[in-house]
């Protein structure tokens, strides 16, 4: 990271620092920095900033860093941190927020988290559940690895356990319609 | 004891084992289970990462459909559980979001009928002395490591019927059901859940490190209460271990499973002929699942 001067970085963003707290509810100076959530976070030996660091990040007015942080990406939203923190910052939904607006800005890390998401939430909205199988073909397919997890398949559908027929529910039309509206309605404050 | 169960996808397919055991304890135990019709998917991680109203108003639309025949709604997997009881939450602490569900679902649901994990309904309502008096097979000798994961305990105001940190129900049960329950530190880190799909590599790391707890601290399996922690305790255990350049021959178990056991049914019909790592032979090393008058020890 270059070097910058925190006065002015704070001023320039502010608008995404007070976007961030509307969007998560999360009142960034409540944090205190004492790290817990980042001792106890399991997926902390994978990220580039801890869930700490990005918090300051925000705080400081590196927004941007943070923005372009793995971290809000491979959140596992295991609430560790949040049931651990003796501030009560909701560390989860923060970096739900961050990963929306990078989302927005074009800004994504992860492709293949995002990938994962979609597949699952478009079978969703296609069938009114979740179909494991095409959901991992999807996913193998978009995030260019067909052959992952190959040798998982055919056990999996000999036990019965996978199948290539998604369950498609009756009313699948008010499922859709779930979708829409709340599309319609933005997806609301976080 | 009536309520509305909400299996969710997973029980349809990778979990279908859970299903199976969880339908035949209730039926064992008095417990009727009326399956929500035409349920739908409750959004898991994927909707609640992308879409703050979509992700409340999926479980809603199946809250609203128990709620109509005035039933609280038991749930065996954990993420759903999570997900239903964020919903009911957010109805019920706010008559706006209440307005806006209603609207989004085309249902007037007023969050009035409660969810329960199924692990909770078994434990705290049937109670641990019913089961026990039920106990045809007990799990003599079997140690076992409760694995609760994330969201059956967290964030504990939603989850709110164990402790957060250092959960018991499902140890507590283990020794109803005449086992042990081991003593281990890793009974509530996350197994990665969809990471391990979407980021292999990050997530064997994590199933790693609670299956090598899990037999440091000396279990002989592991038992949950969620389908993705068994799918990836079970499925990607040989891809985990391999990583590490490690083997290990650790059962997973749905609690509903040992409880079937335990109960006297047999392990095909509750679906553990199904697991990646096969159950049977630790069941029958401990002489479980003989017949107890067979049995060279006497209970």
């Amino acid at each position: 990271m270059e070097r910058v001067e925190l006065a002015g970085a704070l001023r320039e963003n502010l608008p995404l620092k007070s976007q961030v707290e509307a969007a998560s509810g999360v009142t960034l100076s409540d944090c205190y920095q004492c790290g817990k959530c980042s001792a106890g976070c399991p997926v902390a030996f994978a990220m580039d900033y801890t869930p700490r660091q990005v918090i300051r990040l925000l705080q400081l007015g590196l927004g941007e860093e943070a923005l372009k942080s793995h971290t809000p990406w491979l959140c596992a939203s295991c609430q560790a941190c949040y049931t651990r923190c003796p501030r009560e910052v909701n560390l989860p939904r923060l970096m739900e927020a961050v990963r929306q607006e990078a989302r927005r800005r074009g800004m994504i890390n992860e492709k293949k988290v995002v990938i994962f998401d979609q597949a699952f939430l478009s079978s969703v909205e296609r069938y009114g559940r979740a179909h494991e199988m095409g959901l991992m073909v999807q996913y193998n397919l978009q995030s260019g690895q067909p052959f992952k997890d190959a040798l998982l398949a055919p056990p999996l559908l000999l036990k019965g356990k996978i199948s290539p027929i998604p369950a498609k529910i009756k009313n699948v039309a008010e499922v859709k319609n779930i979708f829409a509206r709340a599309r319609a309605k933005g997806g609301g404050q976080h | 004891m009536k309520y509305a169960y909400y299996p969710g996808c997973s029980l349809e397919a990778t979990a279908k084992e859970y299903n199976q055991s969880a339908k035949i304890v209730a039926r064992h135990l008095g417990v009727e289970l009326w399956e929500i019709p035409d349920w739908s998917c409750c959004g898991a991680t994927a909707a609640h990462n992308n879409d703050h109203l979509l992700s409340l108003a999926l479980p809603a639309r199946n809250l609203a459909l128990a709620e109509a025949e005035g039933l609280d709604v038991a749930v065996p997997c954990a993420a759903c559980f999570n997900r239903l009881r964020a919903a009911e939450a957010a109805v019920r602490e706010s008559e706006s979001m209440r307005a806006t569900i209603s609207e989004i679902i085309g249902r007037d649901y007023r969050a009035t009928n409660r969810t329960r994990a199924f692990l909770d309904v078994m434990v705290n309502e049937v109670g641990l002395e019913k089961i026990k008096e039920q106990v045809v097979k007990p799990l003599a000798g079997l140690k076992l490591a409760a694995y609760y994961g994330c969201l059956l305990v967290r964030p504990p105001e939603l989850t709110a019927f164990d402790d957060p940190e250092d959960p018991m129900t499902m140890d507590r049960l283990v020794l109803a059901l005449g086992g042990e329950a081991v003593s281990w530190s890793y009974k509530t880190e996350c197994c990665g859940g969809s990471l391990a799909t979407a980021r292999t590599d990050i997530g064997v790391r994590m199933i790693f490190q609670i299956l090598r707890h899990a037999r440091d601290a000396g279990a002989e399996g592991i038992v949950t209460a969620c389908p993705l922690c068994f799918l990836n305790l079970d499925m990607r255990q040989g891809q985990a271990a391999a990583s590490q350049g490690e083997q290990f021959n650790l059962p997973i178990f749905y609690f509903t499973e040992l409880m079937g056991i335990a109960l006297g049914y047999a392990p095909k019909a509750l679906g553990l002929t199904s697991h990646f790592v096969n159950p049977i032979p630790l069941l029958e090393a401990r002489e479980i699942l003989r017949h107890p008058a067979t049995r060279r020890e006497t209970a």
